[in-house]
């Protein structure tokens, strides 16, 4: 069993997609629990190649790569989670505040939250600002991740930050970040957090939910 | 193609200050003509812009022009260009950019009233066409609001037409987080070109309405997209350096359909279009790390004929208001090229090649648009007998080049960047002959939700 976790680590840092999706099922018929076989076996693989990305050695395309090699798992492992009534432990409302259609950097942190087994709602881009607290109402989620690129809509990021805490939806932690954002910025609209990059996203949306890696 | 042969056909010409096609402007500006000028750029400050901020919106604008002005007037600069890139509430509203544009040409005529500055001003509305998803190229409130932008600004006296266009944009971010070469090529080459093609020619018709100048688009959604990734670790360098080659055939559209420079200030393909067309170009480098980072700080300037600082916003530094601080940058570059061009062509030459030389073995991205790969890049687009064969052409000799300077050790690529360069060439050898065998191939991989083919005459 452990060996064949290890070879589904292997498979899915490097992006093989056909092994990675051979292994899962060869572990679904060993009889491991679907959700350790996510958290043994493919989690563990996203983690060291969001190291190695955080760390400059590869770049963006190998991470897609595993991603993929994830999701073709994911493929025959969602339904026997959904069976067995087990969701993501965490979800988070992803989108680009209003005005903005930026999408590059929301669409990676959307990528690396996935990676490590969050659930991802994305909203996409020039998102009114009621919809986050709607989604996260009804998606129960825990975070809201919000994304701006341009200075004439950071203020839009400030009204979604007041709607969400004007809302229904209460304890949501709310994380910010674009290229014009800074932490003075996020402590300023009253967000709980700021991530300056991508790669350090998982890692803040992790303390926001009270874990770490 | 439309061009055949290179206008200017050897390095040695390539050279900042001057082009083959210089642009003379209604207040006697020679863009090309033998002087660099500045091209100043800006925009708001953190702020929210609807009808009501208007008058703030305004009075920024007021305190940008009158400010970066007196400076130049000081500064005794020859002449300036004055660039007004909309925000997209601006061209949404066009009054709103037209109110803009009036308080600019305002504040550029009460200069040259009092102290003779003479001004031209680029006009470059905000391509907003995307608000749509799937984006809605040729029609809709987006498309009607621009031309709408285009022809009364034109009409009110903005003599230079440009924009940054967005054809193909809605898939290209994702072939550059793929590492896609053929999802790039087909963005740039295939939707790019057609985009282009159809926009720059009601461009044209403007500008022949109202007696302007169409003067040149960017594909700064794209090459320069790449680059900030690049930048950011998040694509390798090489790749972010041969799409800024295949760059060079979506931009050069804008000149086959008419237009005649100066070439906009992001497009760091603009060497290359340079030498295809003649026409003179706007680049910009260490001066606009005020809104992004380049690794061609000093060599981006080594064929412009404007100097630019892409944008910076409207906030007070120790020196005075950023753009007027942009401005007096951008005045002193200026003065050192125009000093050296008047000693001698020598002399510029000489200038030139330590503006080269201190970048461009330091990046794959400096290295490409140098002025011997320009030169190089450049014939492989005019050899070839379509954009998309251009495409291809130029992207294979952008891999053989920084092959081989590697190998001679006259670049830098990281280590974990060089089997990339085999990864681009197995996929170009992959791609089909046929045109149309690869449209039908590409199009076959795009999400409708994201894309729709009949936006750019293409059949699904």
């Amino acid at each position: 069993m452990n060996d064949l976790l290890k070879s589904l680590n292997i498979a899915v840092e490097t992006g093989k997609r056909a092994e990675a999706k051979r292994l899962t099922q060869s572990l679904v018929d060993s009889g491991m629990k679907p959700l350790d076989i996510v958290e043994q076996g493919l989690v563990p693989g996203m983690s060291a190649i969001g190291e190695k990305f955080k760390n400059n050695e590869v770049f963006v395309p190998e991470m897609l790569i595993a991603a993929r090699a994830m999701k073709e798992a994911m493929i025959i492992l969602e339904p026997l989670l959904a069976q067995a009534g087990i969701k993501p432990k965490h979800t988070v409302i992803l989108g680009t505040v209003q005005g903005d259609l930026h999408d590059i950097g929301k669409n990676l942190v959307g990528m690396m939250l996935k990676g490590a087994n969050f659930g991802v709602i994305d909203l996409g881009t020039n998102v009114d600002p009621e919809k986050f607290p709607a989604a996260a109402l009804e998606h129960g989620a825990h975070v809201i991740a919000l994304s701006a690129l341009l200075t004439t809509t950071m203020p839009a990021m400030k009204t979604t930050v007041d709607a969400i805490r004007a809302s229904t939806v209460k304890g949501i932690k709310v994380m910010v970040g674009g290229a014009p954002i800074s932490q003075e910025y996020c402590d300023q609209i009253g967000a709980d957090g700021y991530s300056p990059d991508a790669a350090s996203a998982v890692d803040l949306a992790l303390r926001l939910v009270g874990e770490t890696r | 193609m439309h061009y055949t042969s290179l206008a200017i056909p050897t390095a040695e010409d390539l050279l900042f200050g001057s082009a083959p096609f210089p642009l003379t402007t209604r207040s006697g500006m020679v863009l090309g003509g033998g002087l660099v000028y500045p091209e100043l750029n800006f925009t708001l400050p953190p702020m929210t812009i609807d009808a009501a901020a208007m008058p703030k919106v305004v009075q920024n604008y007021r305190q940008i022009i009158d400010g970066a002005l007196t400076r130049a007037s000081e500064l005794y600069a020859p002449g300036v260009v004055i660039e007004f890139e909309t925000l997209p509430p601006m061209t949404e509203n066009p009054a709103w950019g037209l109110e803009v544009l009036h308080v600019l040409l305002d504040g550029m005529k009460r200069e040259a009233d009092r102290t003779g500055l003479a001004s031209v001003l680029r006009m470059t509305p905000n391509d907003n066409r995307e608000f749509e998803r799937p984006p809605l190229m040729r029609r809709g409130r987006y498309w009607e609001a621009m031309l709408e932008l285009f022809d009364k600004s034109a009409a009110a006296g903005a003599e230079l037409l440009s924009i940054e266009s967005v054809g193909g944009k809605e898939l290209h971010d994702d072939a550059l987080l793929n590492g896609d070469i053929a999802a790039s090529l087909f963005s740039l080459c295939i939707l790019g070109e057609r985009d282009m093609r159809f926009l720059w020619t009601h461009l044209q018709q403007i500008a022949d309405r109202h007696g302007v100048k169409c003067a040149g688009d960017t594909a700064c959604g794209f090459g320069n997209t790449a680059m900030v990734l690049a930048e950011q670790k998040m694509i390798p360098r090489v790749f972010a350096a041969v799409v800024r080659a295949i760059t060079a055939v979506r931009s050069l559209v804008a000149y086959e359909c008419g237009a005649v420079g100066p070439g906009k200030d992001c497009g760091y393909e603009n060497p290359i279009l340079k030498a295809i067309t003649g026409f003179p170009m706007a680049m910009e480098g260490k001066t606009s790390a005020c809104a992004h980072f380049s690794p061609m700080g000093n060599l981006a300037a080594a064929c412009c004929d404007t100097w630019s600082n892409e944008s910076v916003q409207n906030i007070k530094l120790l020196g005075g208001m950023a753009p007027t601080c942009y401005m007096e940058q951008l005045i002193y570059d200026c003065r050192l090229m125009n000093t050296a061009r008047a000693e001698s062509k020598a002399a510029a030459r000489k200038l030139q090649c330590w503006m080269v030389n201190s970048d461009v073995a330091l990046d794959p991205q400096a290295f490409i648009i140098s002025p011997d790969s320009s030169i190089k890049l450049a014939q492989a687009i005019v050899g070839a007998d379509s954009h998309y064969h251009a495409g291809i052409a130029v992207a294979r000799v952008a891999c053989d080049l920084l092959s081989t300077a590697h190998a001679a050790g006259k670049v830098r690529i990281a280590p974990n960047e060089i089997h990339w360069l085999d990864t681009m060439r197995e996929d170009l050898d992959a791609l089909p002959e046929d045109e149309n065998a690869f449209i039908a191939e590409q199009i076959a991989r795009t999400d409708p939700a994201k894309f729709c083919a009949a936006e750019y005459g293409l059949t699904r």
